[in-house]
């Protein structure tokens, strides 16, 4: 049985999942990016004392990752209000 | 007032909050029992999570891991709090919508199979026992030393105090002691990281501090630390990496895997009242585990530096052996430090030549513990880092063992074999299998099995590369059938068993590893410990041949997972 409210759904989780893909690919860069692969490159910039990769594997990686989530909590409570499935609802 | 009397005035003032929390919080249903009641804050939820996540590791063998590898302990910054972003959009506000109480029963009715909940309850004991085992070795440890009691005496009052307070409140219980245990552990990590890093660079916020200069000089603090340890002949501190970039990476990786596939973390977020405080409370956590986490460096490597100036004050010139300060007799005694004069010249020359080098052992583990002695701190500061050490290893082993005992109670008893039990007869099974799960813990705790070492990186690669997989695929994938996930838990499990095994001994008994535990043989430069990964990969990879192959769902599974994606989905009538 599929109706009206079967492709809100469905459009719905693709919007979660698109911003899903969006916090990934940040989470991704930061870390692996910044703190490992490219980390040889930024340690010729400096943030104060710290080589900027290494500040980013020690540090800057961790503040982005909480960032992030609260980003994610953030964005997917307006979604769910858009959407009309907020648990504010009943 | 001298520091024996101090460190027992304040460990016992902790010891009888928690006890006194535990008395108020009691559980009076299994509901309250296996996730507090559902009723829980999402930011004290966040508070417990952080104490549950941050073990005896975290706080005291973290700092010390990092003081000694440099940039390549940044695998380990990275991946512990890395896996709390995965943890937070894939799993938490999912399972905590499926609203049931364990991990295996969500596993069982995604999988519609019994089968697959008692492998995952397999794989969960595996995991918790042998994360649980560090925990109690822990707990001795720190009474034996700051205590100066012996090490069984110690292990047993810590024994005491966690049966009084989780098999009397169950999650309800653990997760306000938990709470309280945060705030002993996150005071006594940073404050003697604000005093050294004051005293070393003028800065109180050590996450300054680290990027600043020397109190009084013009050089850099990491500047500095780099150029005193190339002077001695070790790699530089900043750049110092874990092995090739890939290994670097995998490692990474894993621990992110691992942290999100825990089941004593997962289902914190099961005590919750709505979807969204998951999804909030997931970055409550992550922000009290960030505030240590950016600590950590700090710790490392100011540690490092004033072990290095207390050896060696000015370049070229040593302490003398007859002079060492009082903490350095201290660790001596324990073993965690030792001194060999091969020059006979009465003076501690450190170097990263093993020929010449006089500080023969210097454990990683004295590090944090140590610390505010080296750096000459106050008694109370010393006697607050016991209790935080204390902190973090009970309210770990109390969240685990809470894991231990629902699979137990739950999953096995009232899920597979005795399932018309009532709910008071489960709740008694439930506090009878806390207790029994303490005293399994106690037990191995007594007897340190010789393995214990290796164990740690068998935890995390069963929780990357069976339970994370099977989570995830039964949340974000309708294909994937019951064949299709037992297959992959099992082929997941398999690969990273053998080849930890093959290089580690086969149940870490030595002389079995029949590839040796040599760099040489590992695949691609992977070390065991990072082998989680590829197991999630091949586990995935399986899962989804098998169900390719295999007859999909039913639509009721496909109804649950429709249900499970959306926080509040109109005609929800399909979930219980």
């Amino acid at each position: 049985m599929r109706d009206s409210n079967d492709d809100r759904m469905a459009e719905y989780w693709s919007k979660n999942v698109s911003l899903m893909l969006r916090v990934f690919l940040i989470w991704f860069v930061v870390s692996f990016g910044c703190g490992i692969v490219f980390v040889d490159w930024l340690n010729q910039f400096r943030l104060g004392g710290y080589p900027m990769g290494f500040w980013f594997a020690q540090q800057g990686s961790v503040f982005v990752f909480v960032g992030l989530v609260f980003y994610y909590a953030h964005k997917m409570s307006s979604i769910d209000r858009e959407f009309g499935v907020d648990e504010e609802a009943d | 007032m001298d520091l024996q009397s101090l460190t027992y005035l304040v460990v016992g003032a902790t010891f009888a909050l928690y006890i006194g929390i535990a008395i108020v919080a009691r559980a009076g249903s299994t509901r309250d029992f296996y996730i507090a009641g559902g009723g829980v804050n999402p930011v004290a939820n966040g508070m417990a999570t952080a104490a549950d996540w941050m073990s005896a590791a975290s706080f005291i063998s973290m700092a010390g891991m990092i003081a000694f590898m440099g940039y390549g302990g940044s695998v380990f910054l990275m991946g512990w709090t890395g896996g709390f972003v995965i943890l937070a959009l894939l799993l938490a506000p999912y399972l905590r919508k499926y609203g049931k109480f364990t991990v295996p029963e969500f596993i069982g009715d995604r999988y519609y199979s019994k089968s697959a909940r008692g492998v995952a309850v397999l794989c969960l004991i595996i995991c918790s026992i042998t994360y649980v085992i560090g925990q109690m070795k822990g707990i001795g440890v720190a009474f034996s030393r700051f205590l100066e009691v012996d090490y069984e005496t110690g292990l047993l009052t810590g024994m005491c105090i966690v049966f009084f307070y989780a098999v009397l409140g169950g999650m309800k219980g653990i997760t306000y002691t938990q709470i309280a245990q945060y705030c002993v552990l996150i005071f006594a990590y940073t404050i003697p990281a604000i005093f050294i890093s004051l005293q070393l660079t003028g800065f109180a916020l050590p996450q300054i501090g680290l990027g600043s200069m020397l109190s009084g000089t013009d050089v850099y603090l990491l500047d500095r630390l780099d150029q005193v340890v190339t002077d001695l002949g070790f790699r530089e501190y900043t750049t110092d990496s874990r092995g090739s970039t890939l290994n670097m990476f995998a490692f990474t990786l894993s621990l992110m895997i691992g942290t999100a596939g825990l089941p004593h973390v997962i289902v914190r977020f099961f005590t919750v009242p709505k979807v969204r405080d998951a999804r909030t409370s997931a970055g409550w956590a992550l922000l009290f585990i960030a505030i240590l986490y950016t600590t950590a460096p700090a710790v490392a490597a100011m540690a490092r530096l004033n072990l290095m100036s207390t050896v060696e004050p000015e370049s070229g010139q040593y302490l003398s052996y007859e002079e060492r300060p009082q903490w350095f007799r201290n660790w001596e005694v324990t073993g965690l430090l030792s001194f060999k004069d091969k020059n006979q010249d009465g003076l501690i020359q450190y170097s990263a030549d093993p020929v010449s080098n006089e500080l023969v052992k210097v454990d990683n583990d004295i590090m944090v513990l140590a610390n505010p002695e080296i750096a000459k701190l106050p008694n109370w500061v010393i006697a607050l880092v016991a209790a935080g050490g204390l902190a973090a290893a009970l309210s770990t082993a109390a969240g685990l063992l809470l894991a231990i005992a629902s699979a137990i109670s739950h999953d096995l008893l009232k899920g597979i074999f005795r399932p018309d039990i009532s709910e008071r007869q489960e709740l008694l099974a439930s506090r009878a299998s806390m207790a029994l799960a303490v005293l399994v813990a106690g037990y191995l705790g007594f007897n340190p099995p010789g393995f214990a070492a290796g164990t740690v990186a068998l935890a995390f690669g069963l929780a990357a590369s069976s339970i994370f997989p099977a989570l995830m695929m039964g949340i974000f994938s309708m294909r994937i059938s019951k064949e299709g996930a037992v297959a992959g838990m099992l082929a997941g499990i398999g690969i990273t068993l053998f080849y930890v095994f093959q290089h580690k001994g086969i149940m870490f008994i030595p002389g079995t590893a029949f590839l040796g535990e040599l760099p040489a043989n590992w695949f691609f430069g992977i070390e065991p410990n990072a082998f989680g990964a590829v197991g999630a990969v091949i586990n995935f990879s399986v899962a989804f041949a098998v169900s390719a192959i295999t007859r999909p769902p039913p639509e009721t599974v496909k109804k649950m997972v429709a249900s499970i994606r959306v926080p509040n989905l109109k005609n929800d009538s399909n979930l219980v």
